[in-house]
């Protein structure tokens, strides 16, 4: 059957900012499926808030609105650009609630819209727990016992069935809050009680516990023939009970069956039919009981999923890509296997490799979470790994995560003791602390007990833990190798440098072999570019012929490095190709879209360790290499790369060191003539008390060689920063703490240029809308500057123009400055790609990172002639926090950064374009109601004129009695409440009442903050929205009027540009 | 501990390893499977007989084997060679490991080595002989040893893994209502028990059996099992089937649906390195639907010696070779893959529903 021809124009809906749950996958997935609807033919138009996504290039679409994804702005859309379908299937989560809102409102019939890849009932049936199991039922799929109950006795009922443990969950409670587990009669009858009565329509669902369960995913593809397939399975490590992006995973599952696999594709198709998803990709996951092989069915997603992303790289089954041309009406066997070349689509990829996928935590970042896993998930990314066997996988993704590990084993093996018992509690690193329990005599049947996990799987952990020391002999290194032990965990078993392990290795001739995913097991020849190491007898690929650069990509998405830094790579390869150059990218992070094996001429998945890159520099012989693109990662191992004589093109690492250099740079900025806010060094707190005092306070602390604002915190006092040096000299161990005069209420400014190392382009200004003080990835931010005089903007034009040339940057360049007292200081200077890049490119039209690896590549400015488009726009970036994940965290900005995602919104005016931005990173902002306003007491006169603007507009003023005094002496007319110590009702009872819905709250240095960190916690699970600058609240007045006019309108970037 | 092994190829190429299974020296055709699980059922497939088989999936024997996913009362594969096998097995269904269960049944087997090479080169040389050895590691005595195998063509292997007498399949129920008689050529287990749960008696006779003795028992119809190697030698069965033609409905699965083909008049070749895994992609020409097969056969139908009277069925969506067929004039149908899967996609169980379907006609219509 062809393509479908009734439809023309095809609106695809994108995931909006990235949050924990939903990551860069679907800048990949929505990315395929533009790239895959667009060479048909079809007129695309997209929709996605989030601006550092590659499917918001306006080359990629027919139409792209950077708007906020709601039902509202998305209507608008529609009757602008009247699309014949709607693709909901590639953007998440987001995309698919969009959906069914449209259709709930009847929006979709009134412009005679379909949806295709999946329709409302299928979703319907999917996501509604009740339906699903009915359905499930139906077709004779097992699914967990129990059922819902609305009193004790129905309760006592089912138990009979579900068998103790049991899982008692009130119905429709916020966020699931009052989930028990009943272990006899006595404890179940008292949890039902409770759980009815915590239920406000008094229900609960009663099921059996699946603790212990081996879990499982199956990537199902099917099209309108009904010809389904299974794209690959998924093998959990860490059993049911932790959330599957919160898992270890391998593929393909390794411990079924034939019999249980068959089963468990059976159902998958079964399930796919019953829930009537007609064409596309879906999950289903599963639970087995190990103890009898009892299979059940969990969930399942009617979407594209992070699993599906893992899935496509897994087996080299591009399945968004297949997903996209299956809804516009094509069978999987019109498609061809781009990977054979000579094979159909309609296939089930067979693998001859074992791919392990492994979560990043960054919950240093957020203290106050305990650490252990559950349910929802708490990872920010994840790293693949490809290896010949589980265990060089396993040590490969481990060492893949950029946090110090060389491989399987914790980085300290001497001095901690296990508690064994804790081990029960799956955290990040589990699976290293049962690698020490084996080192410890611990066997496998004990940790079973403790665990749950396969024995298979703590069998193959056990022989790395129990591996001898090796010998530095030929064949003995060569079966560490093929184990998958790096060069520096041999060499701390040997007692050797890295590099003396490196040498041995190839004088001895033990090098990695590259293989190609192939999707096929090598029964066909491939013409596949997607290769990985392993040490095997064969290597299949030499090098790429003619001119060809190696891309480093970002690794694992984390706070602070996430989807931009993918996107500066995907653009690098971009420019390169323009000129002809053949592009070689490294990465491991198979969330991205630079991990798709169409982006670049080749693609190594490998990790990005100074030895993996090197195997691949030996082999390819790269006429450069850029480091400048994937964030900090690339720059770890730069210097060392380029003292092995690897050819860095670009701005020298060296530059990049000479940017972190207090010392080195002070003297340049003062070379430059160029105000720096005043800076010291201490290592010892007696040091600390005299650079502070010579400062003056407030100062900014943080330890040095410490990345990504961690640890920095605004200290106020003496006795905070003693207490402060005391703590990081801990995390910094011998490295010094930097002290800088923090400019307190002071702008920032954010400038991202363009440098071939004898002019400048200026890629655009940014201006915070937060106070100094917060992270420059956390703050909102708008440009063109909203509150710049012209003679400050020449000061920053100059000092990026002086700073770029005398650092000899070549490609991107990133300052951030401060204004103050009408005087531009610097506070930072890096010389690479930086996190506002894509947000800038977007906005002016001109992608800097693809010019910056043109220019990296020999261009210089004044041929790529670059011109920035003239238009009246305002665009305001505002990041969005994983708060919600982490209930116990305050919701306080700091130095630190916190943000996982962001959005844009984009007007003509700063109103508009800041309420955008606020509906699109899901912040409701009310255009009546109650304001609660308590602000520190230096905010205090300046709060006036915001209660003031807040009282004309119609709104009724909360305040605590501090701020209520002074506005009231202002003439204002406010309601006293109290604050959380102060009795009650206090203030978060207010919010939990409804009462408030708007929060304005600034922080008061660097006081206990007991009080804020609860109205936080209630403003988080209530919605409302928390300002924390009164800078913020000024912006935030000005996007509540323009929404009070409810005149919201969208433009396409192709309409402003062309 | 752990044994040194080789695998020698026809080809001259050699590949160092590890012992697994029984300390021994073994030759056969070396092939390689795709399927990622079911490597039990693989060994117990009488059509492996012959053969070495090399798992293109790494890790095998981590869920061990159990008395249960056999296809066969033994192993019938010549070596076994995989990338890593499992030492421990972890199934609730498993009694023993992969490495005992060879050596208990003498499975000369090797690990350790570059399957995906291998598999290259057979991809690119097409299947040859080869020989694994774990007492012999002398390459010029190898060869020696290897030269003494014999070729796969013209070869009748059937003869190897047929019965030696007729049997009746013990099932669930005494009550059938169709009876069938299996001409036993290699037969797996789980085609009778798909047989035999579609309501079938089944009677496994000996290949040789002749058609009148197959006439005398009275069956709805007969069914020509998959089995090892070339089909031409195997000019017996070939000869009883020509005999059953229009008298009983014919249902073939890989080596009878190449024996059928013959008895109609086609011819066969051998493949390059033929098909062996649970992915293969086969369009059902009638209903345009595509089923996920698994696969396992070194010959195959040739497309353009096939009678008027016979009609291609099912086609391989891969290399476009002939996956199946039907008589347009007679009751009798066969395929090239194996609908009863074991291991494999259970795609394709329609066709047993299909017999059923052919013999209530056949039934009616006499």
């Amino acid at each position: 059957m062809p393509k479908r021809t009734d439809i023309k124009a095809i609106l695809i809906l994108g995931a909006g900012p990235i949050v924990i749950g939903q990551a860069c996958e679907f800048d990949y997935s929505g990315t395929q499926a533009c790239r895959a609807l667009r060479e048909e033919g079809y007129r695309i138009i997209l929709v996605n808030s989030n601006p550092a996504t590659i499917m918001t290039d306006r080359e990629l679409a027919d139409a792209t609105y950077l708007e906020p994804l709601t039902p509202q702005i998305v209507t608008a859309i529609i009757e602008k650009e009247q699309p014949d379908a709607i693709l909901p299937t590639v953007g998440g989560q987001t995309a698919l609630d969009l959906a069914i809102k449209l259709d709930e409102a009847g929006i979709l019939k009134k412009y005679g819209v379909k949806l295709i890849g999946a329709d409302v009932a299928a979703i319907n049936k999917a996501e509604d727990r009740e339906k699903f199991k009915a359905v499930m039922d139906s077709v004779g799929i097992d699914t967990a016992r129990g059922g819902f109950a609305q009193n004790i006795e129905s309760a006592l009922e089912m138990v009979k069935n579900t068998g103790f443990p049991a899982i008692i969950r009130p119905s429709f409670t916020m966020g699931g809050t009052g989930g028990a587990t009943a272990y006899n009669n006595e404890e179940f009858r008292e949890l039902v009680a409770k759980g009815l009565s915590a239920s406000p329509i008094g229900e609960v669902l009663i099921e059996e516990s699946l603790l212990g369960w081996k879990e499982f995913e199956m990537e199902v593809v099917r099209d309108k023939n009904d010809n389904a397939i299974i794209i690959c399975s998924i093998e959990n490590i860490d059993p049911m009970g932790v959330h599957t992006g919160d898992s270890v995973t391998v593929a393909p599952a390794l411990t079924l069956t034939d019999k249980e696999y068959q089963k468990m594709r059976n159902w998958s198709i079964k399930c796919l039919r019953a829930i009537g998803v007609e064409t596309g990709g879906s999950n289903v996951q599963f639970a087995v009981d190990p103890v009898n092989g009892r299979m059940i069915v969990i969930e399942m997603n009617p979407r594209v999923s992070r699993s599906s992303a893992l899935a496509s790289k897994a087996t080299g089954f591009p399945i968004a890509k297949i997903a996209a041309k299956l809804a516009v009406g094509y069978l999987l066997d019109e498609l061809p296997n781009e990977i054979t070349g000579k094979t159909l689509a309609a296939f089930e990829p067979s693998i001859d490799y074992i791919v392990t996928k492994v979560p990043r935590f960054d919950f240093e970042k957020f203290p106050t979470a305990d650490g252990v896993l559950g349910v929802q998930m708490q990872s920010v990314g994840e790293v693949m790994s490809i290896g010949r066997t589980f265990k060089e996988s396993l040590q490969k993704a481990f060492r893949s995560l950029e946090v110090g590990l060389v491989g399987l084993e914790p980085k300290k093996v001497a001095g901690r003791d296990l508690d064994l018992k804790k081990m029960r509690f799956a955290t990040a690193f589990r699976l290293l602390k049962i690698w020490k329990a084996f080192q410890d005599g611990v066997d496998i049947d004990t940790l079973h007990q403790i665990t749950q996990i396969d024995p298979w799987f703590l069998y193959q952990i056990q022989e790395l833990a129990l591996d001898p020391l090796p010998k530095l002999d030929s064949e003995e290194i060569r079966e560490f190798k093929r184990r998958g032990y790096s060069d520096v965990q041999l060499a701390q078993r040997l007692d050797k440098k890295e590099s003396e392990i490196r040498a041995f290795r190839i004088a001895e001739g033990i090098l990695p072999t590259f293989k190609e995913v192939d999707t096929c097991a090598a029964e066909f020849p491939a013409r596949t570019s997607y290769v990985y190491s392993t040490y095997e007898t064969e290597n299949e690929v030499t090098a790429l012929t003619g001119k060809k650069v190696m891309i480093l990509g970002g690794g694992p998405n984390r706070i602070g490095q996430g989807l931009e830094f993918d996107y500066c790579c995907v653009q690098a390869v971009f420019g390169l190709n323009e000129l002809d150059y053949k592009t070689i990218m490294v990465n491991c992070n198979p969330e991205t879209v630079s991990t798709d094996f169409d982006i670049s001429d080749r693609l190594y998945f490998e990790p990005l360790t100074f030895e993996n890159v090197m195997n691949i520099v030996d082999l390819e012989q790269p006429d450069g290499v850029l480091v400048q693109f994937g964030g900090q990662t690339p720059l770890n191992i730069a210097n060392r790369l380029q003292e092995a004589g690897v050819k860095i093109i670009g701005t020298n690492p060296s530059a990049i060191d000479l940017a972190e250099d207090r010392k080195k740079f002070g003297a340049i900025l003062d070379d430059l003539n160029i105000p720096a806010p005043a800076y010291g060094t201490a290592f010892t707190i007696e040091e600390a008390s005299v650079v502070a005092t010579e400062i003056g306070y407030p100062v900014l602390v943080r330890p040095s060689y410490v990345l990504g604002g961690r640890g920095m915190e605004i200290v106020y006092t003496e006795a905070s920063l003693k207490k402060y040096v005391a703590q990081a000299a801990l995390v910094s161990g011998d490295h010094p703490v930097l002290i800088d005069a923090f400019l307190e209420d002071a702008f920032e400014f954010d400038v991202d240029a363009l440098s071939d190392g004898e002019e400048v382009y200026i890629g655009g200004i940014l201006q915070h809308i937060e106070e100094a003080g917060i992270h420059s990835g956390d703050s909102a931010c708008v440009i063109p500057p909203y509150q710049l005089l012209p003679n400050h903007r020449k000061h920053i034009e100059a000092y990026t123009r002086n700073l770029a040339i005398s650092l000899k940057t070549i490609g991107l360049i990133n300052i951030q400055f401060a204004m103050k007292d009408g005087i531009i200081y610097v506070l930072e200077v890096n010389p690479r790609a930086s996190r506002t890049v894509p947000f800038i490119s977007k906005v002016t039209d001109v992608p800097m990172a693809k010019y910056a690896a043109q220019l990296a590549a020999g261009k210089k400015l004044s041929d790529l002639n670059l011109q920035r488009e003239k238009h009246s726009l305002i665009a305001v970036k505002k990041p969005v926090f994983p708060f919600n994940k982490f209930p116990r965290q305050n919701v306080f900005l700091s130095p630190e950064m916190k943000s996982t995602g962001e959005v844009i919104g984009f007007d003509t005016r700063l109103g508009a374009a800041f309420a955008k931005a606020e509906i699109g990173a899901g912040n409701h902002l009310p255009i009546r109601g109650t304001v609660f306003i308590s602000v520190n007491d230096h905010d205090k006169q300046n709060a006036i004129d915001i209660a003031r603007d807040f009282q004309e507009m119609g709104f009724q003023i909360m305040a605590t009695h501090g701020t209520t005094e002074v506005l009231r002496e202002n003439g204002l007319i406010v309601q006293a409440i109290h604050k959380v110590n102060e009795g009650r009702p206090h203030v978060a009872d207010h919010i939990k009442n409804g009462a408030i819905q708007l929060v304005i709250n600034t922080p008061m240095g660097a006081l206990a903050r007991e009080d804020e960190y609860s109205i936080g916690r209630a403003a988080i699970r209530y919605k409302i929205p928390v300002i924390t600058t009164l800078s913020g609240a000024k912006t935030a007045i000005r996007g509540i009027r323009r929404l009070a006019l409810d005149d919201l309108t969208v433009k396409s970037l192709q309409d402003i540009f062309n | 501990m752990k044994k040194p092994a080789i695998l020698l190829l026809e080809n001259g190429h050699h590949f160092k390893g590890f012992s697994l299974g029984a300390i021994g020296t073994s030759g056969g055709e070396v092939c390689f499977n795709t399927s990622m699980t079911g490597y039990q059922e693989i060994l117990t497939d009488p059509s492996y007989c012959g053969q070495i088989i090399t798992m293109t999936a790494p890790q095998i024997g981590n869920y061990g084997v159990n008395p249960e996913d056999i296809e066969s009362d033994k192993i019938q594969a010549s070596g076994f060679i995989v990338r890593e096998a499992s030492p421990i097995h972890s199934n609730y269904r498993a009694n023993q490991s992969l490495d005992d269960y060879l050596n208990q049944a003498g499975i000369v087997g090797i690990q350790g080595i570059d399957t995906r090479s291998l598999t290259r080169i057979l991809r690119d040389e097409g299947a040859m002989n080869g020989i694994i050895s774990s007492d012999d590691l002398e390459l010029s005595s190898l060869m020696q040893k290897l030269e003494l195998v014999p070729e796969m063509t013209g070869q009748d292997l059937v003869k190897e893994v047929t019965c030696q007498e007729t049997w009746t399949w013990v099932g669930h129920n005494s009550e059938h209502s169709y009876r069938v008689v299996a001409l036993d050529l290699g037969i797996k287990h789980n085609i009778i028990r798909q047989l035999a749960e579609n309501d079938c008696e089944v009677i496994i006779v000996p290949a040789t059996t002749s058609a009148e003795e197959i006439l005398t028992m009275e069956p709805d119809g007969v069914f020509l099992s998959n089995g090892p190697g070339d089909p031409e030698p195997v000019d017996y069965a070939i000869e009883t089937v020509k005999s059953l033609l229009d008298k009983k409905p014919i249902f073939g699965i890989c080596l009878g649906h190449q024996i059928l083909s013959l008895a109609l008049g086609a011819s066969t070749y051998k493949l390059k390195f033929g098909h062996r895994g649970g992915n293969h992609p086969v369009r059902n020409q009638l209903s345009g639907k595509v089923e996920i097969t698994s696969q396992n056969h070194g010959f195959a139908v040739e497309p353009a010696s096939l009678p008027n009277h016979l009609k291609v069925t099912h086609i391989n969506l891969n290399d476009e070779t002939l996956e199946g067929v039907r008589c347009k004039n007679r009751p009798a149908f066969s395929v090239q893959y194996h609908p009863e899967a074991s291991p494999g996609p259970h795609d394709s169980r329609y066709l047993f529903k299909e017999f059923i379907d052919m013999m209530d006609t056949h039934a009616k219509k006499n």
